[in-house]
């Protein structure tokens, strides 16, 4: 496989005596967008977070855009701020204006003056949709733009790589599209990408390979075709039953 | 800092803005402190003797108990922030060293630690002294000859008993601030010192500054313990005045009602400070 932008090799992590990733391996090529799906507790958003090192493991290899991050002298800082990453309760900055939001790591990890940051900001607040809400604070946000402007901060820095974690779970219903539309885009413009996420359509419309865990494994991975049409595991034919039944 | 945003509008019926709307969002208990004041100017300068007596002779004692509170809360306020990002800190003997300093300067009353720098620790200084002179005449001199001014000594005092309370306020502000800011900081690839300065502290200021305002108002009434060093504040001129005049029952109200214009200043302050943040942070 060429270009491969993240390697996970044969990864353990123990949270006291739970197994929350038990043995996984997974390629990601750049350019790619996968899908993580799996019952909750299935380690998927673990695995998420231990490629920015949010969730140190316990055991293996995990290698990012070339940069071993077990090994010691690794600068985790360098790593993280090639990898963006979206979560599921937004946590923007609640004292920060959306732009503000923005700039911030920008000016102090990118080193960007202060114009250069906001010229950012307000191209990627117009490209999520919400140009002129650059200078309201998260709290006179909805969800959904809160999530926009999340999205946006990440992109800020200019990431290779794009991690999100559950983003629509926490959101009204009528505010997942507007979420999910932008990270489509985003995933047109050959973003590599990957999302835990319990949204099919986005899983079948952007997704190049999906993978579904359990119990902190990788059961399967295939194409979403495949694994709507031809699900090969009992575990994820269960799965898919039920979240496909409602 | 952004502009704050606009304010809500005031409350309106039917459309129609509700009168005395500035009188309702008037703080009333900024009255109590006019009439204190009142009160204290009117027996100064209307009543006259004695109080226009003891005023005279206290009143560089007003300037001493300011001075000395303001001073002191500013390294108090230093501490306790070290010691804050000390409790939480991954590194384990930093850690233990500030949570030992906050159990062992809690278990003394300030009073005693006053007494103890004041008193104590001059003997100290002397065996030390008289120690070192032997073998190195300069410097045990030096160390003889190290003198700190009562001021100073009540400051340092102050800031070590003061600065473990303020260590607990910190703690808890930035304990009170969720766990994904830090992350989220992180993620973008802020150092753990850059994401506690941008993103942890300023929310967790907001969020201690009532219990950081009700600890400045109970340092500037705990201030009166240094009455037994020989720094002259407002309650040592008052026991001083009382010694020579033995008008106890004027000069220790007087002196009370000094104290109580200076606390509900301060709480008027800090509350109208809590407001202005709220309004920001909307």
């Amino acid at each position: 496989m060429a270009d491969l932008i993240i390697e996970i090799k044969h990864v353990h992590k123990w949270f006291g005596r739970v197994h929350a990733l038990d043995d996984v391996s997974l390629d990601v090529t750049a350019g790619e967008v996968l899908v993580i799906i799996g019952p909750s507790g299935s380690g998927k958003s673990t695995l998420l977070r231990s490629i920015n090192h949010l969730e140190p493991v316990n055991s293996g290899d995990i290698i990012v855009d070339g940069i071993h991050l077990t090994g010691k002298s690794t600068d985790i800082n360098a790593v993280r701020a090639e990898v963006g990453m979206v979560f599921q309760q937004f946590n923007l900055f609640p004292h920060l204006t959306a732009q503000q939001n923005i700039t911030l790591a920008q000016c102090i990890v990118r080193k960007r003056t202060t114009g250069e940051a906001e010229k950012v900001a307000r191209d990627l607040l117009d490209t999520v949709g919400i140009p002129e809400k650059a200078d309201s604070y998260p709290s006179q946000l909805s969800g959904g733009q809160q999530q926009r402007v999340a999205i946006a901060r990440a992109l800020a820095m200019n990431p290779k790589i794009m991690l999100f974690d559950e983003p629509t779970s926490a959101l009204d219903p009528e505010m997942i599209k507007e979420v999910l539309d932008v990270m489509l885009a985003l995933a047109k413009s050959g973003m590599t990408m990957l999302v835990v996420t319990h949204e099919m359509g986005f899983a079948r419309a952007a997704a190049q390979r999906i993978v579904f865990m359990d119990e902190g494994k990788v059961i399967e991975e295939t194409t979403p075709d495949l694994l709507f049409t031809a699900p090969k595991h009992e575990r994820t034919k269960l799965f898919l039953s039920k979240i496909l039944e409602h | 800092m952004a502009d704050p945003p606009t304010p809500a509008p005031p409350f309106t019926a039917g459309g129609m803005p509700v009168e005395h709307s500035r009188w309702t969002r008037f703080d009333r208990w900024w009255l109590l402190f006019f009439a204190v004041l009142a009160i204290v100017a009117l027996l100064v300068y209307g009543v006259q003797p004695p109080y226009g007596d003891i005023f005279a002779f206290i009143k560089d004692g007003i300037v001493v108990t300011l001075q000395l509170t303001i001073v002191s809360f500013f390294f108090i306020l230093i501490v306790g922030m070290l010691g804050g990002l000390g409790r939480v800190s991954g590194n384990r003997i930093i850690r233990g060293a500030s949570s030992l300093y906050v159990e062992v300067v809690r278990g003394i009353p300030v009073l005693v630690w006053l007494l103890w720098i004041w008193y104590a620790l001059p003997q100290l200084r002397d065996s030390l002294g008289n120690w070192v002179i032997g073998f190195a005449p300069g410097l045990g001199q030096m160390i003889l000859d190290a003198r700190i001014p009562a001021f100073t000594a009540a400051v340092v005092g102050f800031t070590v008993a003061y600065g473990a309370y303020m260590t607990e306020v910190f703690r808890a502000g930035i304990q009170s601030i969720p766990k994904g800011q830090m992350e989220a900081a992180r993620s973008l690839g802020m150092r753990y010192i850059q994401a506690m300065r941008y993103i942890i502290l300023p929310q967790a200021v907001r969020v201690i500054l009532p219990p950081m305002g009700n600890e400045f108002v109970t340092l500037l009434k705990d201030s009166s313990l240094v009455s037994v060093l020989a720094v002259s504040d407002l309650t040592r001129r008052g026991r001083e005045f009382v010694a020579r005049s033995f008008l106890s029952f004027d000069t220790f109200t007087l002196v009370a009602l000094i104290y109580l214009v200076m606390t509900l200043f301060f709480t008027r302050v800090t509350t109208s400070a809590e407001r202005r943040m709220s309004v920001e942070k909307r």
